[in-house]
C-alpha cells in the first residue's frame, strides 16, 4: 500500500509540470502583451516598458516560467488586477463555497444515485427499475440551468419552503471562521443557523446533484447486473446466504470501481464547471469568481483560478486511486 | 440400500429463451444413497449442470424454470420448500463446488473471510471460533501453512488451491450432499488426481454423498459407486461404476467408453461418436440419440424408448433392451463384429 501510494504521488509531478505549463502560457498567449492589456489602450510606451520589466516580461521564458513556478510554490497565486489583493488571500472563502456545495451535491448524488441503481440491478425489469432509470435518463437530458430555475420557481416563489438564493440569511451574516457556513455555525454553537445554512444548501445541491445522480445510478446499475451474473455470486448464494449479505457485500463491492472512477471524474466536473448553478443561485464560489475574473480581463485571477481547479481535479483522482487499492487488492500499477 | 438422501423424480427444468422453449432437463430421475458416490456422465450440453443447479435452486431465473418433477431431500420435496429452508440447506445441507476454481471465490475479500462466511451464515458460533474452524478445514482439505493462507486473497493461491479452499468452503457446514459439478476440469492431471483424492478421502472420513458431475469416465472410474449416462437432458443409463464401464448397454455409453484413448491401441485413430448432441426442443419425435446411432432402426425414428429395467438396479434407454428385441440386438452386435 505503501509504494502504491508513492508511486501514484510520484507520478503527479509530471501532470503537475504539465498543468502549471499550460496556465503559464495562458498569459502569453492571449492576444496583446500582458502589459498592455493591464495598462489599457491609451498607456504610453514607457509605462509598458516599466511595468514589462517589473513583471520580469522580458526576461527569456523558461526563466520566467521558473519565477512563476517558485512563487507558485510558495504560495504566491499572483495579484488581482481589479481588487489589487493577493489572490492567494482572497480566494479562499470562494473555494470554502464550491467544497461546500459539492460536498452536498454529490452526497445527494451518491445516496440516491448508488442505492437506486443497487435496487434496479437487484429487481431487474421491474417497475422501480423501469422508473428509476426513466428518472435517470431524464435527469442526464435537463439542462442545470432550466432544472435551477424551475426548483426556484416551485419551491422557493410558490412554496416558500427553501431560500432561492444565497449561503445565508444576507440580512443577519455570520463571523466566518472556515467559511464552510455548515461547520462555521456549528463551530458558534448556533443550531438554527445550521438549520438555515443547510436550507440554503437544499436548491443549489438538487440542481447540482441530478446530473452526477442519474449518471451514478446508471453506472451503478449496469456494473451491478454483470457482477450478479458472476461465478462467485453464484458461489456465495450456494453458501446459502441471504440476498442483503450477496448484494451488500460481495455484489456492490465487486461493483463499487466503475462507479468510484464516475464519482470521481463527476466531483471534478462540479468543482471547477458549477458557474451556471452558482450565478443562478447567486452562490459566490469559484465558478462565479473565475466568470467574473474574464469578465474583468482578470488575467491573473483566471490564471489561478484554472491551476486551482485543474489541482483539485488532480487531487480528486489520486484520491479514487488511492481507494482503487483499498477495495481491490488485485490493483497494483 | 434404503436410505436415500436424495431422490429426484421426472425433473423437467426449461429455459424459456426467444427461440423458444428448451427443455434442457427432460424428466430426469436419480436417486442418491447416503455416503454414496454418484456420477453423472454426459458430452457437454445434455443438462448434468443444470441437473445439478436444479436441487440447488440456482439455475438462472429467468430464463430457466423448473417446470415438473419432484426433488426429496430425505423426506421433504424441495421444490415446495419456502426460500428461507432452501437458504438454511444450500452449504448447510446441501453444499456445492463448481469446474471454474479461477472465477468461484470473491476476488476482493480474504479466504478466511470467506470461509467464515460459510459457517457464520449457518451455524451459531462467534467469529473466533469460526476462524478455529476455518483453519481445520484448510489443513483438511490439505493447505499448507493455513494460518497464512487465511489471510491472502484469491489470487494469489494456484487453481488446485483454490478448487480445496472450495471444498474446504463447501465442507464447512458438514453437508449431507456435496454436489461437485466438474471439480477438475479446469486444473491439470496431477492436480486432478489429488483433488479426486480428497474427496475420496471426505467421503470416507465424514460419509458425505458425492453427486459428481463430469464428462470424463476416467474420473467416474476413480471415485464412484454408481454411474447416471444423461443425453440429450435424458438419463439413457444407469447402474454401478464396474457394471457401466464393463458391459455398457446403451450405443452412447458404449460410444463414450471407445472414446477413451487405450495405450495399446497406439497406432489407430481415436474414435469419436460422429455428430454432436441436438438441442433440446419441444416435442422431439423418437430416441435423441437415433442421429448418431449406429444400430438406430425405423422404430428409433416413431417412437421415443422408456427406460428399461435390466434389474439390479440396472437401466437403459434403448428399444435394444425391450426384451423383444434383444434378437435384433445380438444380430445387429453381430453383423458390425464388436
Amino acid at each position: 500500500m505503501f509504494a502504491y501510494t508513492m508511486r501514484r504521488l510520484f507520478m503527479l509531478v509530471p501532470v503537475l509540470i504539465g498543468m502549471t505549463l499550460i496556465t503559464f502560457s495562458i498569459v502569453h498567449l492571449i492576444p496583446g502583451n500582458p502589459a498592455q492589456v493591464i495598462l489599457g489602450e491609451t498607456a504610453s510606451e514607457t509605462a509598458i516598458k516599466n511595468l514589462e520589466e517589473s513583471m520580469g516580461l522580458n526576461e527569456p521564458y523558461a526563466l520566467q516560467y521558473t519565477y512563476y513556478v517558485s512563487d507558485l510554490l510558495q504560495g504566491d497565486l499572483g495579484t488581482s488586477l481589479k481588487t489589487k489583493t493577493p489572490i492567494s488571500e482572497e480566494i479562499w472563502p470562494y473555494i470554502a463555497a464550491t467544497f461546500e456545495l459539492t460536498f452536498f451535491a454529490m452526497l445527494f448524488a451518491i445516496i440516491i444515485g448508488v442505492n437506486a441503481g443497487i435496487i434496479s440491478a437487484w429487481k431487474q425489469n421491474s417497475w422501480f427499475d423501469f422508473l428509476a432509470m426513466l428518472v435517470a435518463l431524464i435527469g442526464v437530458s435537463i439542462p442545470v440551468f432550466w432544472l435551477a430555475l424551475m426548483e426556484q420557481w416551485i419551491f422557493a416563489q410558490e412554496l416558500s419552503w427553501f431560500p432561492s438564493s444565497g449561503r445565508q440569511d444576507n440580512r443577519d451574516p455570520m463571523e466566518p471562521i472556515t467559511y464552510f457556513f455548515v461547520l462555521d455555525s456549528i463551530l458558534h454553537g448556533d443550531f438554527s443557523r445550521t438549520f438555515t445554512v443547510l436550507k440554503h444548501l437544499v436548491l443549489p445541491s438538487i440542481a447540482l446533484g441530478t446530473i452526477p445522480m442519474a449518471i451514478i445510478a446508471r453506472m451503478t446499475r449496469s456494473s451491478m447486473l454483470e457482477v450478479m451474473r458472476s461465478d462467485y455470486i453464484r458461489t456465495v448464494q450456494a453458501k446459502g446466504s441471504g440476498q442483503f449479505l450477496i448484494i451488500y457485500k460481495h455484489a456492490l463491492k465487486n461493483a463499487l470501481i466503475p462507479v468510484l472512477t464516475v464519482i470521481g471524474l463527476q466531483t471534478g466536473v462540479l468543482l471547477g464547471g458549477a458557474i451556471l448553478t452558482e450565478t443562478i443561485f447567486s452562490w459566490p464560489g469559484v465558478g462565479r469568481y473565475i466568470y467574473e475574473a474574464i469578465t474583468y480581463r482578470d488575467y491573473p485571477v483566471i490564471q489561478s483560478g484554472i491551476l486551482i481547479i485543474a489541482f483539485l481535479f488532480v487531487i480528486i483522482n489520486l484520491v479514487v486511486d488511492l481507494l482503487y487499492k483499498f477495495i481491490d487488492p488485485r490493483i497494483n500499477y | 440400500m434404503s436410505d436415500e438422501i436424495l431422490k429426484i423424480t421426472s425433473l423437467q427444468t426449461h429455459f424459456f429463451t426467444d427461440q423458444g422453449e428448451i427443455p434442457a432437463v427432460d424428466g430426469v430421475s436419480l436417486t442418491v444413497h447416503k455416503g454414496e458416490v454418484v456420477g453423472i456422465v454426459g458430452e457437454s450440453g445434455c443438462g448434468k449442470s443444470v441437473t445439478s443447479l436444479s436441487i440447488m435452486q440456482l439455475v438462472p431465473s429467468p430464463p430457466g424454470k423448473i417446470v415438473g418433477g419432484t426433488i426429496h431431500y430425505k423426506s421433504e420435496n424441495l421444490l415446495n420448500a419456502s426460500k428461507k429452508r432452501i437458504k438454511d440447506i444450500r452449504g448447510n445441507e446441501i453444499s456445492m463446488i463448481f469446474q471454474e476454481p479461477m472465477t468461484s471465490l470473491d476476488p476482493l475479500f480474504t479466504i478466511g473471510n470467506q470461509l467464515r462466511e460459510a459457517l457464520q451464515i449457518h451455524k451459531k458460533i462467534n467469529k473466533k471460533q469460526a476462524n478455529q474452524k476455518s483453519i481445520e478445514m484448510l489443513k483438511l482439505v490439505g493447505i499448507p501453512r493455513a494460518e497464512e493462507v487465511m489471510n491472502d486473497y484469491p489470487h494469489q493461491l494456484s487453481g488446485g488451491m483454490r478448487q480445496r479452499v472450495m471444498i474446504a468452503i463447501s465442507m464447512a457446514c458438514d453437508p449431507e450432499i456435496l454436489i461437485a459439478d466438474e471439480p477438475t476440469t479446469a486444473l491439470d492431471v496431477t492436480i486432478q488426481a489429488q483433488i479426486l483424492d480428497l474427496m475420496k478421502k471426505l467421503n470416507h472420513e465424514k460419509d458425505t454423498a458425492i453427486l459428481l458431475i463430469t464428462h470424463d469416465l476416467g474420473v467416474v472410474a476413480e471415485i464412484c459407486d454408481r454411474v447416471i449416462v444423461m443425453y440429450a437432458g435424458q438419463v439413457v443409463e444407469e447402474g454401478t461404476t464396474r457394471e457401466i464401464l464393463k458391459n455398457p448397454t446403451h450405443p452412447y455409453t458404449k460410444g463414450l467408453i471407445r472414446s477413451i484413448p487405450k495405450l495399446h491401441e497406439k497406432d489407430q485413430k481415436l474414435y469419436s461418436i460422429p455428430g454432436t448432441v441436438p438441442k433440446p426442443k419441444m416435442g422431439m419425435l423418437g430416441c435423441r440419440f437415433k442421429d448418431r446411432c449406429e444400430f438406430a432402426h425405423d422404430r428409433c425414428f416413431s417412437e421415443a424408448p422408456e427406460l428399461f429395467s435390466l434389474g439390479n438396479n440396472r437401466y437403459s434407454r434403448c428399444f435394444l433392451l425391450d426384451d423383444t428385441e434383444r434378437k435384433v440386438a445380438s444380430d445387429a452386435e453381430a453383423n458390425t463384429g464388436s
